[in-house]
C-alpha cells in the first residue's frame, strides 16, 4: 500500500530506472500478496475445519437424512422413499408442549443465569487484579468435579427430606417438594451454566472503561440510567456471546432434567433419547434433533442481528 | 458563541448564582484519606463566580482528587464543600450544577457526536427539540457543527477534545471542570486550544476550574492558580503574584525556571549570599535566618568581569556552557558555589559570551524575591 504514492510518476521515468530483478507493487502484485497472505491463514485453521467437517457437519447431515427415512415393523430404519411423515409427529400435542416447555425453560434459565451473573461480573471486573483471579478461580471450581456428580448433589440438597426442605420446615414454611419439578430443573441448569454467562460478560465488561461511568454519571444519570445507557450497550457482546452458551445448551439438555425433573417435566433431550433407544424410531429422533439445530441457529443468527445494530 | 449564556431561560435550577458575594466553590477544611494515603490534606480555598482557576501541581499532588470531589466522583474525609452556597459534600455527581471535561475525554463510543452531547440533556428530561436545538448550538460553538452523525472514534484528538468541551457546556453547568484537558494535544494544537478556551470563558461567564500540572499553561490562561503538593495548598494568586512573590522554594521552583542563592539575613535591608557577598534586599525576616534569593534566569544580565552597571548586585562566574534556544539564550555560569543559569534574548546588539569567558552575573535589586526554607 504504501508504494502506491510513489506510482504518479511512474510511467515516465520508472520502466528506465527500476532494475528487473526489483518486484515493482501494482495493483496486481498486491492482490496476489492478499491471496497468499488467505492462503496461509486457511492452512492455519485447517485442522479445526477438518474436526469440525468430520465430527460435526458429516454427522449433522446423517441426522438429517434419517430423519426423512422411515421406520418398518422391525424398528428399522427404511431410507427408501424420503417422506416428511416424522416431522409430522411435531404436531401432536404431546410433542409440542415437550417442545415448547423446553423452549421456555431454556429462555428462563438465559434470563435468571444474565441477571444474577451481571452484577458478579460486574464487581469482578472492578476489582483488583488479585481478587479478580482469586474470584475468576471460584468460578471454575465447579467444574473440577463430574456434571453428573454435581447434579445427583442437587437431588440430595433438594429432595423431599434435604437441607433445603429442612430450612423450610425450621423457619416455619412448611416442607417444599421442589424436587422433579421444572422449578429443580430450571435451579439445576442456572446452576450449571451459570459459569458461561459470567465468563463473556467479566470479558466484555472488563474491557469497558470505567471513566465513561464516572462521565455518565457526571452528565446527569443515574446509577439506573448509567447502566442501561452506557455498561448494557458497551457489554452487549458479552450479553450476547453469554445468552447463546447458556440458552443452547440449556435447549438440549438431558442430564439434569434427567436427574432433577422427573417423570412429568420431559423436556426435548429426554424424549429424543427415547426416541432412539427406547421406541427406536430413528426418524422421528433424527426429525426433532434436526429441529432443534434449526431452532437454536435462528435464535442465534436473530440474537446476533439484533444485538449487532446496538454494538 | 454567546447563544448558551443568555438564553437561559428555561433553566430550572435554583439560582443561587445572583448573590456576587457566594463563592461558586467553596472548599472548607477538605480532607481526602485513601486508606492510609492522605491525598488532600485540610485545604481551604474559594473559587469566585466566573473566575477561570488553576489547580497547578506535580502528579499525585491532590489536585485531581480535589477536582473530582467538586465533580462529586469522590466524597471527602472530611470539611465542607459548598457550590454556590449548597452544601454538596456527599452528593452524587447527577444532582450537582457541575461539569466535567475529562482528562481521556471519555466520550461515549457507542454514541454518535449528536449523542454524545445531547446525553446530559436527555438524562435531565429536556424536550427532543429543545435537545437538538442546543446540542446543535454547542457543536456550532466548538466549530464541529458539521460532525454530529460520526462516532468519536472518527475524530481527531483535537476534536473529541472539543466535543468533550460542547458535551459539558450544553447543559449549562454552574462550574465547568476541566482535569487536564489538553494534555493529550500536541504543542502547537495545546496553545490554540489554550487561547480557545479562555475566550470561551470570558464570553459564557462560567466558572472554571482547570486541572493541569503544565505551569505554562497554567500562568497563560488563569485568572488565579493554586500551587498544591503533597496534598497541601501552598499558594492561591494571580499568575504574577505566584511568578514574581513565590510563598516557599517549592512554588518558586515549580513554576518557571528559577535559580536559587543561598544566604542568610544579616539585618533588615541586607542578605548575606553564601560566598560573603551582600545584597540589598530588605526584609521582616530575622536575623539570621536561612532563606534564598530567587533569581529568574531572564532577570539577570551578563557583563565583562568587573564591569557591573552602578546600582546592581554582582556576581562574578565563568561561562560553563552556551545552550542556543533561537529566540533566546541560555548561559550556565559557574559561581564559586554553585551553577545558576542567565537567558539573554536573542538581539542583533546582544553581546554573545563563549564558554570559559570571566563574566560578572547583575541584577536590578528590585527583580529579586526572597524565600525561606
Amino acid at each position: 500500500m504504501t508504494m502506491t504514492e510513489a506510482a504518479p510518476q511512474g510511467p515516465e521515468s520508472a520502466p528506465d530506472v527500476v532494475p528487473d530483478d526489483v518486484a515493482v507493487a501494482t495493483p496486481e502484485f498486491e492482490a496476489a500478496a492478499e491471496r497468499a497472505k488467505s492462503r496461509r491463514g486457511f492452512l492455519i485453521a485447517l485442522p479445526a475445519y477438518a474436526y469440525l467437517l468430520i465430527f460435526f457437519a458429516v454427522p449433522l447431515v446423517i441426522v438429517m437424512i434419517y430423519s426423512f427415512g422411515t421406520r418398518n415393523r422391525f424398528g428399522e430404519t427404511e431410507l427408501s422413499g424420503w417422506n416428511l411423515d416424522a416431522y409430522r409427529k411435531l404436531t401432536e400435542p404431546l410433542v409440542r408442549d415437550i417442545l415448547f416447555r423446553s423452549l421456555w425453560l431454556a429462555l428462563l434459565t438465559t434470563v435468571i443465569c444474565l441477571v444474577v451473573a451481571y452484577p458478579f461480573a460486574y464487581f469482578l471486573a472492578t476489582r483488583g487484579p488479585t481478587t479478580r483471579n482469586v474470584m475468576l478461580v471460584f468460578v471454575m471450581i465447579p467444574f473440577w468435579s463430574n456434571f453428573l456428580v454435581r447434579n445427583f448433589a442437587w437431588r440430595v440438597l433438594l429432595g423431599n427430606d434435604g437441607p433445603f426442605s429442612r430450612f423450610t420446615e425450621a423457619i416455619g414454611l412448611g416442607e417444599t417438594r421442589i424436587l422433579f419439578t421444572p422449578t429443580a430443573v430450571v435451579l439445576g441448569l442456572v446452576y450449571g451454566f451459570l459459569p458461561f454467562m459470567i465468563l463473556p460478560l467479566y470479558a466484555s465488561i472488563e474491557r469497558i472503561d470505567l471513566g465513561l461511568v464516572e462521565a455518565s454519571r457526571d452528565l446527569y444519570a443515574s446509577g439506573w440510567q448509567t447502566f442501561r445507557r452506557v455498561l448494557l450497550p458497551l457489554s452487549m457482546p458479552g450479553v450476547i456471546a453469554g445468552s447463546i452458551l447458556v440458552f443452547v445448551p440449556s435447549l438440549g439438555a438431558y442430564v439434569t432434567p434427567e436427574i432433577l425433573g422427573g417423570a412429568k417435566t420431559t423436556l426435548m433431550g429426554s424424549y429424543i433419547v427415547t426416541q432412539f433407544l427406547t421406541a427406536r424410531n430413528w426418524p422421528v429422533g433424527a426429525s426433532l434433533s434436526f429441529t432443534l439445530t434449526v431452532i437454536m441457529l435462528f435464535a442465534t443468527i436473530l440474537y446476533f442481528r439484533k444485538g449487532g445494530r446496538t454494538l | 458563541m454567546t447563544d448558551l449564556a443568555d438564553t437561559d431561560t428555561s433553566d430550572s435550577r435554583p439560582s443561587s448564582a445572583a448573590d456576587a458575594a457566594t463563592p461558586a466553590v467553596g472548599i472548607t477544611g477538605i480532607t481526602k484519606r485513601f486508606g492510609d494515603v492522605v491525598a488532600v490534606d485540610d485545604i481551604t480555598l474559594d473559587i469566585a463566580n466566573g473566575e477561570f482557576f488553576a489547580m497547578l501541581g506535580p502528579s499525585g499532588c491532590g489536585k485531581t482528587t480535589t477536582l473530582r470531589m467538586i465533580a462529586g466522583l469522590e466524597f471527602p474525609t472530611e470539611g465542607s464543600l459548598t457550590i454556590f452556597g449548597q452544601e454538596v459534600g456527599t452528593l452524587p455527581p447527577n444532582k450537582r450544577p457541575v461539569n466535567t471535561v475529562f482528562q481521556n475525554y471519555a466520550l461515549f463510543p457507542h454514541l454518535n457526536i449528536n449523542d454524545n452531547v445531547g446525553f446530559g440533556l436527555k438524562m435531565q428530561k429536556v424536550p427532543k427539540r429543545e435537545i437538538s436545538t442546543r446540542v446543535g448550538q454547542a457543536l456550532e460553538m466548538v466549530r464541529l457543527g458539521n460532525m454530529g452523525l460520526r462516532k468519536p472514534t472518527q475524530l481527531s484528538g483535537g476534536q473529541q477534545q472539543r466535543i468533550a468541551l460542547a458535551r459539558a457546556l450544553v447543559n449549562r453547568p454552574k462550574v465547568l471542570l476541566l482535569d487536564e484537558p489538553l494534555g493529550a494535544l500536541d504543542l502547537k494544537l495545546r496553545v490554540e486550544m489554550q487561547g480557545e478556551l479562555k475566550e470561551l470563558q470570558r464570553n459564557l461567564g462560567i466558572t472554571f476550574v482547570f486541572v493541569t500540572h503544565d505551569q505554562e499553561e497554567a500562568l497563560t490562561m488563569s485568572d488565579r492558580i493554586a500551587v498544591m503538593d503533597a496534598g497541601q495548598l501552598l499558594q492561591v494568586d494571580p499568575p504574577e503574584a505566584i511568578y514574581e512573590r513565590p510563598v516557599n522554594r517549592f512554588v518558586a521552583d515549580f513554576i518557571g525556571q528559577t535559580n536559587l542563592l543561598e544566604g542568610t539575613v544579616e539585618s533588615a535591608d541586607t542578605v548575606c549570599l553564601a560566598n560573603g557577598a551582600r545584597i540589598p534586599l530588605s526584609t521582616e525576616l530575622a536575623t539570621g535566618t536561612a532563606v534564598a534569593v530567587i533569581l529568574r534566569p531572564e532577570r539577570a544580565t551578563i557583563g565583562p568581569r568587573g564591569q557591573a552597571p552602578s546600582g546592581r548586585s554582582a556576581v562574578d562566574g565563568v561561562i560553563s556552557e552556551v545552550t542556543y534556544l533561537g529566540n533566546a539564550v541560555v548561559y550556565q555560569v559557574a559561581l564559586d558555589w554553585m551553577q545558576i543559569d542567565v537567558r539573554e534574548e536573542n538581539r542583533p546588539d546582544a553581546d554573545r559570551h563563549d564558554v570559559g569567558s570571566e563574566v560578572t552575573v547583575s541584577w536590578d535589586d528590585r527583580a529579586v524575591a526572597l524565600v525561606t526554607g
